[in-house]
């Protein structure tokens, strides 16, 4: 790489056209102020996205990018980044988008540990088709197809992601640009399927949705985790989290015997699960940060070494040789 | 060799048929190996049922496999058997009525007890109501033989040496019909090589049966069929689905680019996924995705990398792939989509072929969405095809069709190998500079071909994003503009028409030139086609035949053929797909004849639609 690229390098020559407020301006300036940092160069670089707003976010940015097609960016994301080891690959998605028809390809991509980023916008609305409710809406939301309040229990993002076996699950606030920054940078350095929740804003459909961890300027309800350090929060830091015999999470005094340190490499996912049931509604803080990070064989990798492998054992393939493989007569 | 007296046949058509768990398959694969071996000129038509072991005995239980071989060149496994081996009553009652008056039937007297009799819905023994007097029937006790012969084979259960009875008829039936057995000696050999006493049961039971027909008076005779002048050179027998395999691995060397396939097991194109993943030493990777749909999104997303992306399904699969190949027709990328039709609607009949998906391949996606088609019309046309259709989506950056069928995909024929060096060489020329005042416009279309520059990530200078929605011509950039999306629509269009340039004229088989019934086809039925024109023109009478290969566009000349005949017929095997085409783009009145039985076309009754067109001309 020749010379070191800026935040401008990253930017389109398109005139970015989310609403005014919306979040995603915040996560896309983070993306770019973050790429430089990585080092990795441009044309290494792919955006893959589905279908909403979210979804829009490769054209902003002076990478290679496809804007594909609803709930499919993991499926086409995993046909590139296994047949091209060598690219930079980002899935970039939303709570419609990964959690509802995404669903299936969502899990897939992650037990197989493909080499790519998901990063999740997570707005608990359907934006883009104005305002229908979202895998991820809460039980009860009224939104212009649900009148009477939404019947769906809402799915946990990152629970469903351990379930799925992810190696690298984390979660960040769109506006929290040092945070996001963090979560980003642990997940390009994890070689694997890293799978990020980021909460982001939507003004229009949802507005206010986060509001609790977004514009928490005293840290009340913010679980910041670091993996190796304790779990502390609270305004003072007077609060910690510790296990139960059951394995659920409760909250205690950063006093307590027995609170949790985190670590975010533990071999088991247990903890790491048990952590995504920490929520704002059952215990009053919101974890953000990386859950999880742990090594596993990735699929890319997995691929290559079986297409080396028979190349040793066979050698390069021949055409001629396979065609006439098997049993041939001769016709004079 | 036999020291029975050798009678002379030109053609023979065989059919084995007995239980799913008879081994049917293997027993007519390895008769088929044999007769390849000697030179015969074979066509086959495995029949077997969806299931994967029915209960024993019963109807829906029957697998079937069919071949005929001769002495000169054929075109079809055989309108109907001269030789039925039954291996049970349910495999009778099934196959009976295909056998005509006077036709041999061999069958396993040992199966045609009580109990199977009435699982086959029998009311009375056939062997012995005198029902079968119309046919030379063989009744030879094959289980009690075979366990006699295997009684010294130590290691082998009783239900082991049972099962091999199918090999004690195949060598019985290599006796008959003077075929050498040393192929599939070394067959069982190598495939039960982990299990030498099986290995050692199954040899014993081919010999025996070989044995048998040498030292029994219930076959007084052999036949001789002598290998057919075929044209010369090496020579190998290749079912469709195995066809269509290397021609894509072809279609990838001569590329340079890496074959990608991403594919979802489904009955009757499984086999090519397992195939190609036997192809490593190539490169190729193999993804079994977790659905349809993945299968495809990978093929784009590997084709947007750069590699030869290639989906492979039937007719189910290729119905919930339409969005995705929507989308790489938007991206313009070129993406292989290999239909390898079955009987439907819905789940259908998965092992049985039909022509149902020509207008669903044509016209199935949102607005108007132009994609190529080619169709392969014979098992090892089934490479030649592959090549064809990789050499339209990576000149054109195009998604393609390749239609095969059921039949076409596992039966088999003998194929002349070509020369490597004589494949077409599909060069690809990605974008690797600015192409316009030092910017890179992904959508500033070769004036030729309006194929759009392709480059690829990692090319340094050319970033781009290419989506779903509308873009604007020449930058790519999203666009609503009215007149954008008309002039964008049009060049789609277009750049898919104008491929008739750059394909072969249709080429017409009319002996005399002076034929006024043309006779049209399109895929699988070239066989059966090709063989009721022979038997028209042996009756004196004339007729023309043509054979699509591309459906779209049509050859150039398409119309024009047309138009020379005073009628046309089109044979399919769905309600007239091809018909309603050829009569809505050439004003032509042609005719169809349409069956849908999830077998392929009788050549007699081909000729017999011919003949009665011809006689009404």
């Amino acid at each position: 790489m020749s010379e070191k690229l800026t935040m401008k390098d990253f930017k389109t020559d398109q005139e970015v056209r989310w609403c005014p407020g919306c979040g995603d301006y915040a996560i896309l300036a983070a993306m770019q102020s973050f790429m430089p940092e990585l080092g990795i160069e441009r044309e290494r670089t792919v955006f893959v996205s589905g279908i909403g707003c979210a979804a829009r976010f490769p054209y902003y940015m002076n990478t290679y990018g496809m804007h594909s097609i609803h709930g499919r960016a993991p499926a086409i994301a995993t046909g590139l980044a296994a047949s091209r080891r060598d690219l930079s690959v980002w899935v970039v998605t939303g709570d419609g988008d990964a959690l509802s028809i995404g669903g299936n390809h969502l899990i897939h991509a992650l037990r197989r540990n493909v080499n790519f980023k998901i990063l999740l916008f997570n707005n608990k609305i359907y934006g883009l088709t104005k305002g229908q409710y979202s895998p991820t809406s809460e039980l009860g939301m009224v939104t212009k197809s649900t009148p009477m309040g939404s019947l769906d229990f809402p799915f946990n993002p990152l629970s469903l992601a351990i379930g799925a076996e992810a190696t690298f699950v984390a979660r960040c606030i769109d506006t929290d640009k040092a945070g996001t920054t963090e979560v980003l940078r642990a997940a390009a350095q994890h070689r694997g399927s890293a799978f990020v929740e980021i909460f982001q804003n939507c003004p229009i459909f949802n507005d206010d949705a986060w509001d609790f961890v977004r514009d928490d300027k005293a840290g009340v309800n913010r679980i910041t985790l670091q993996s190796g350090s304790p779990i502390l929060w609270g305004a003072d830091h007077e609060k910690a989290l510790r296990q139960r015999s059951d394995g659920s999470i409760e909250v205690c005094r950063a006093t307590d015997d027995g609170i949790l340190v985190h670590d975010a490499e533990h071999e088991s996912a247990s903890l790491a699960f048990a952590l995504t049931r920490v929520t704002q509604a059952t215990h009053g803080g919101t974890p953000v940060g990386v859950f999880r990070d742990v090594q596993r064989a990735v699929y890319d990798d997995l691929m290559a070494e079986q297409i080396e492998t028979a190349t040793e054992k066979q050698g390069k393939g021949d055409l001629a040789a396979l065609l006439h493989s098997g049993e041939t007569w001769r016709i004079s | 060799m036999s020291s029975k007296p050798v009678e002379q046949l030109h053609q023979v058509i065989v059919r084995f048929a007995g239980d799913s768990g008879d081994g049917m398959q293997l027993t007519g694969s390895q008769f088929t190996s044999e007769t390849a071996m000697l030179g015969n000129d074979i066509s086959t038509l495995p029949d077997f049922p969806a299931e994967i072991r029915a209960p024993a005995g019963s109807l829906p239980g029957v697998s079937g496999f069919q071949l005929h071989f001769a002495d000169h060149d054929i075109l079809t496994p055989g309108d109907a058997p001269n030789v039925l081996v039954a291996m049970n009553p349910a495999a009778l009652k099934t196959n009976l009525k295909d056998l005509p008056k006077g036709g041999t039937l061999i069958v396993n007297a040992d199966a045609f007890n009580d109990r199977n009799l009435q699982k086959a819905g029998y009311a009375a023994n056939p062997l012995e109501d005198g029902s079968l007097d119309e046919f030379q029937v063989h009744a030879v006790p094959l289980t009690t033989l075979t366990v006699g012969a295997l009684k010294d084979v130590e290691g082998v259960t009783s239900r082991e040496a049972e099962r091999s009875k199918n090999m004690f008829a195949l060598g019985l039936m290599s006796w008959l019909y003077g075929r050498p057995v040393e192929a599939t000696e070394s067959f069982i050999t190598t495939k039960f090589a982990k299990r030498p006493e099986i290995a050692e049961a199954n040899l014993k039971a081919l010999r025996a049966g070989y044995a048998f027909g040498e030292t029994t008076e219930t076959f007084a005779v052999t036949y001789e069929v002598k290998p057919a002048k075929l044209k010369p050179g090496i020579y190998r027998n290749i079912t469709g689905n195995q066809a269509l395999s290397m021609g894509l691995v072809a279609a990838s060397e001569l590329s340079g680019l890496p074959l990608f396939l991403g594919a979802y097991p489904i009955t009757p194109a499984s086999s090519i996924l397992e195939e190609l993943a036997g192809y490593k030493q190539f490169g190729v990777r193999t993804f079994q995705a977790e659905d349809e749909i993945a299968a495809a999104g990978a093929a784009v997303g590997a084709a947007f990398g750069g590699s030869l992306g290639v989906t492979t399904s039937a007719g189910p699969g290729i119905v919930l792939k339409a969005e995705t190949i929507g989308l790489a027709i938007m991206l313009e990328l070129p993406l292989l989509i290999c239909d390898i039709q079955r009987a439907g609607p819905s789940t259908g009949m998965p092992t049985k072929p039909e022509q149902g998906d020509l207008l669903m391949v044509l016209f199935g996606r949102n607005s108007e969405s132009p994609v190529p088609v080619v169709a392969a019309l014979s098992p090892s046309d089934c490479f030649h095809a592959a090549i064809e259709a990789a050499r339209i989506a990576l000149k054109y950056r195009t998604p393609v069709y390749l239609l095969s069928d059921a039949y076409l995909a596992n039966g088999s024929e003998p194929w002349l190998l070509p020369d490597v060096s004589t494949l077409p060489k599909l060069d690809v020329d990605f974008a690797t500079e600015p192409n316009f005042e030092g910017q890179f416009l992904p959508y500033l279309r070769d004036e030729q071909t309006l194929a759009r520059p392709w480059a690829v990530p990692g090319t340094p200078g050319l970033e781009h994003r290419v989506g779903g929605l509308e873009k604007a011509d020449r930058t790519g950039n999203i666009s609503y503009d009215p007149d954008n999306h008309d002039l964008m629509t049009r060049l789609r269009a277009q750049k898919v028409a104008g491929i008739a340039a750059d394909i072969p004229e249709l080429e017409v088989d009319d002996p005399d030139g002076d034929a006024t019934v043309l006779v049209l086809g399109w895929g699988g039925t070239y066989g059966p086609i090709a063989a009721g024109c022979r038997r028209v023109r042996a009756n004196g009478k004339k007729v023309a035949h043509a054979h699509l290969r591309h459906l779209n566009p049509f050859p150039r000349n398409t119309g024009e053929v047309l138009r020379r005949y005073e009628k046309v017929l089109v044979p399919e095997m769905n309600l007239g797909q091809l018909l309603k085409l050829v009569r809505a783009e050439f004003l032509v009145d042609a005719v169809g004849y349409n069956r849908v039985t999830g077998l392929p076309l009788r050549a007699a009754e081909v000729a017999e639609a011919i003949e009665a067109m011809v006689g009404s001309a």
